[in-house]
């Protein structure tokens, strides 16, 4: 009964669905990308505009600044001649022959041109000794090669007879033979006592004269070139790069003192970290340019590219310390005493627990300390050095290129960017490779 | 038991000091401390000695002589003839001036920017992170020397002002004037009752103290929330210009007035300040937009939505609930960047301006040789500032600490 009264009212029953209808024009796509992110409402769109407004009297000011240019001149009146015939009396162009007239002195400073290889080859040998430390993947006697290049860098840059580099590494070598002959005869301590002694009267005592003699009867050297002669990028780089990695084993160390249960350990450390973070570097450059020298023995003079690397060092070893620190606190307290259960010493966990799981979670920012320590390296324009920024005054002071103010710092500002910007994707990159935790 | 315990006791001997791990770690430390000592007295030997061979043995008695040179800037009376010491003063003022200005704008810009970054609309997300970026990979002294460079080439000499038909002209209504020596701005002077005017305005910053412990003793009490922005905003400005207008206007602006090739009158603000100043904080508050947006980043998203559940509108739910949240992470690193912002400011060196490093690190260094002790001021000057920060911020962090159970 009910099922035929049932059929009587549902006189229609669609069989087949309809087919489903896209959604509205305005609702997908770039149009609804649009509508959600550029105007979702009066306040927006209004910001929106004004906001493209801004972008496009910026970019268009700045474009027809940088375009209208002049590449080939030989000085700044020149360009302005070009760009007046080019696109009209009156026209603000950018004189961009600057950059291709001093491209190379930018790069290297006033280092001798027919030298300039061995910039290139200790830069290139930088990035083959650096490789083993960034990807694992590569072979572990790489390692041996990234010992050795400090000294191989310095005798490429600097150059003279090839025997004071061998002789410094003689020292290490003898140490460590030191070490283990010692060590085997008399015991671990004396072993380590003598390693440490050993090193040290070659280098003060024996090495110049050894380094001598052997270089009277074999002399192998190359040109040498002294100091003044460093500048621009590269020596940005070589104070950066000697900086960071000196301040790594001291910030290590430093860490370590820091974290150590030692009352006296720890108190000096603590001093040494809150005075160098209390001070601006400048004040350490000007120790390093004026100071350094009165606390060596009387008549001792080094170099004023060495005294700024160690001031520098000094200066990012207390960064450093902290960044580690941070790494040795974010480790799990079960680490310790997992190391102390397995029975290791101290150094032993140090070295095959803590520090590596330690470090590994301390290398973006460590990345971003040696950003910041690129960064600073253009300070020692104020002590006189010829970095890029320094360069910019010099090349200035020059008749022909005096007056140019914007195409000489747009371009240093352009190649720090290049330079901080990538390695801060990288240190990002890091982070995300290194995270273990699966949230 | 007492035989046992004689037999057990250790008869002390010498090797025990390195193998015993009971008495290594003092082995240890009195290791370091000496090699410490050593180290520190060798270097101060070699100072020593250096010092008395060049004839200047260390002392402190020039700080006592006539500087014997100008501080274009300076925030205390000062002559040449003041003292170095003084001059050190002026210096370090200055400093703290800069500082203070530059910490301020860079909260101000660096939370508008980290707020922005954060923003639905992505012109203005994207376009905050170009500026972040930007200023964040370029080292701070290129920003300062450009900045500089910005206001000698573009702005006007003060003699374009000149004339019937000046190449440039003032700016609100002829009282502010940029040029390429710095900025004109009015000054305020006080003529007779304008103690009053000042009394008044004091005031009225007491009323609205009062006031808004009163709305919030209400809504505690009550429930009922009182309009507290806009009686804040009446307090604030209401009563000090009606007191303004019924004394007679005591208070007055002195515009700043072109005389000869220069303008005179009103506050003169140095362009190495302005450049020096603005360089520092937008720099600065690139790294700060950073740490506002990490920090509203970490306040979970539970939050919000419980602040939505119990109908808090979202402009509320920003100041109650998320941001007090936030300021928790915001704040430590805030603080070391305000710390980097001061010892930043003493690349003031490079456009001229005459802070403590331009001072007693920079003139009174050269005039009087005397290298050891002017940067050991110098960095005891800098450490100061440092410490007390520190301090401050632990005591802060101590006291906004999560307390759980």
């Amino acid at each position: 009964m009910s099922d035929t009264q049932q059929h009587k009212i549902a006189s229609f029953v669609r069989k087949d669905m309809l087919p489903p209808s896209n959604a509205p024009a305005g609702n997908v796509g770039f149009v609804r990308w649009v509508r959600e992110n550029l105007f979702s409402g009066p306040f927006n769109t209004i910001l929106t505009v004004v906001l493209l407004f801004c972008i496009w009297y910026v970019v268009s000011g700045f474009l027809g600044w940088a375009l209208r240019s002049a590449w080939y001149a030989e000085s700044l009146t020149e360009c302005r001649e070009i760009i007046a015939a080019r696109y009209g009396e009156g026209t603000h162009g950018a004189c961009w022959a600057v950059i291709r007239d001093r491209f190379l002195q930018l790069l290297y400073g006033f280092y001798p041109s027919e030298l300039y290889w061995r910039i290139n080859l200790s830069f290139v040998l930088l990035l083959v000794a650096l490789a083993p430390i960034l990807f694992t993947a590569i072979p572990r006697k790489m390692l041996w090669f990234s010992a050795i290049y400090p000294f191989l860098g310095y005798w490429l840059l600097w150059g003279g007879s090839i025997w004071g580099p061998v002789m410094v590494v003689a020292g290490f070598a003898l140490g460590g033979l030191a070490f283990k002959y010692v060590g085997d005869a008399f015991g671990a301590l004396l072993g380590t006592i003598a390693a440490a002694a050993v090193p040290i009267i070659w280098w003060l005592l024996l090495a110049g004269p050894v380094a001598g003699a052997i270089d009277g009867l074999i002399p192998i050297g190359i040109t040498e070139v002294e100091s003044s002669k460093f500048g621009g990028f590269s020596l940005s780089v070589i104070i950066g790069v000697s900086g960071i990695v000196c301040s790594l084993p001291l910030g290590i160390l430093l860490a370590l003192g820091r974290q150590s249960n030692l009352f006296i350990v720890r108190s000096i450390c603590i001093g040494y970290i809150e005075f160098i973070r209390g001070v601006p570097l400048i004040t350490l450059l000007f120790v390093a340019s004026t100071l350094l020298n009165y606390f060596m023995p009387p008549g001792t003079n080094f170099d004023i590219i060495l005294r700024v690397v160690i001031m520098v060092t000094l200066f990012a070893s207390a960064y450093m310390a902290e960044v580690i620190r941070g790494g040795l606190a974010a480790l799990p307290k079960g680490q310790y005493e997992g190391a102390d259960s397995l029975g290791l010493n101290y150094w032993q966990a140090q070295r095959l627990i803590v520090m590596p799981q330690a470090l590994k979670i301390s290398i973006p920012n460590i990345v971003s300390t040696f950003i910041g320590l690129f960064k600073d390296t253009v300070l020692v324009s104020i002590i006189g050095l010829l970095d890029p920024l320094g360069l910019s005054n010099a090349i200035r002071a020059d008749a022909a290129w005096n007056g140019i103010v914007w195409e000489l710092y747009a371009f240093i500002a352009f190649m720090f960017f290049i330079f901080c910007f990538s390695m801060s994707r990288y240190s990002i990159y890091l982070e995300n490779k290194l995270k273990t935790d699966h949230r | 038991m007492a035989a046992i315990s004689d037999e057990s006791e250790p008869t002390f001997r010498l090797s025990m000091l390195i193998y015993d791990t009971r008495y290594r770690s003092l082995t240890i430390q009195a290791v370091a401390l000496l090699g410490f000592l050593l180290g520190i007295g060798w270097l101060i030997s070699n100072a020593a000695q250096n010092l008395a061979d060049l004839g200047k043995p260390l002392g402190f008695g020039f700080l006592a002589n006539p500087a014997g040179y100008d501080i274009n800037q300076r925030l205390i009376e000062y002559n040449s003839q003041s003292s170095h010491a003084r001059a050190a003063l002026v210096g370090l003022l200055n400093t703290l001036l800069v500082a203070v200005l530059g910490c301020i704008l860079a909260t101000v810009i660096g939370v508008v920017v980290g707020v922005l970054r954060l923003s639905k609309n992505w012109l203005i997300a994207k376009v905050m992170t170009v500026y972040v970026e930007t200023f964040r990979n370029v080292p701070v002294l290129l920003w300062i020397v450009f900045a500089m460079a910005i206001f000698i080439e573009t702005l006007p000499q003060p003699r374009d002002f000149r004339g019937d038909d000046p190449a440039a002209s003032m700016w609100l209504w002829d009282s502010v004037a940029f040029t390429n020596r710095g900025f004109y701005i009015p000054m305020p002077q006080f003529g007779a009752g304008s103690i009053v005017v000042v009394v008044g305005f004091l005031a009225s910053l007491v009323g609205i103290w009062a006031y808004r412990r009163y709305a919030r003793k209400k809504q505690e009490a009550t429930g009922e929330i009182s309009p507290v922005f806009w009686v804040s905003v009446g307090l604030f400005f209401v009563p000090a210009i009606l007191l303004q207008l019924i004394m007679g206007s005591p208070i007055t602006l002195q515009y700043p007035e072109l005389a000869g090739f220069n303008f005179r009158g009103g506050i003169y603000m140095r362009n190495s300040l302005i450049a020096l100043w603005l360089a520092l904080s937008f720099y600065t508050a690139a790294f700060i937009a950073e740490i506002v947006r990490a920090g509203i980043l970490s306040v979970s998203k539970g939050q919000t939505e419980a602040a939505s559940a119990l109908g808090i509108r979202p402009s509320r739910t920003m100041r109650l609930v998320i941001l007090p949240q936030a300021l928790r992470v915001i704040i430590p690193p805030l603080i070391s960047n305000y710390l980097n912002l001061t010892k930043n400011s003493s690349l003031a060196i490079a456009v001229g301006y005459m802070d403590i490093t331009g001072t007693l690190g920079g003139i009174t260094l050269n005039q009087t040789g005397r290298e050891m002790e002017t940067l050991l001021l110098l960095m005891l000057c800098y450490l100061c500032i440092s410490l007390t920060v520190s301090f401050i911020m632990n005591w802060y962090n101590e006291s906004i600490k999560l307390r759980e159970r």
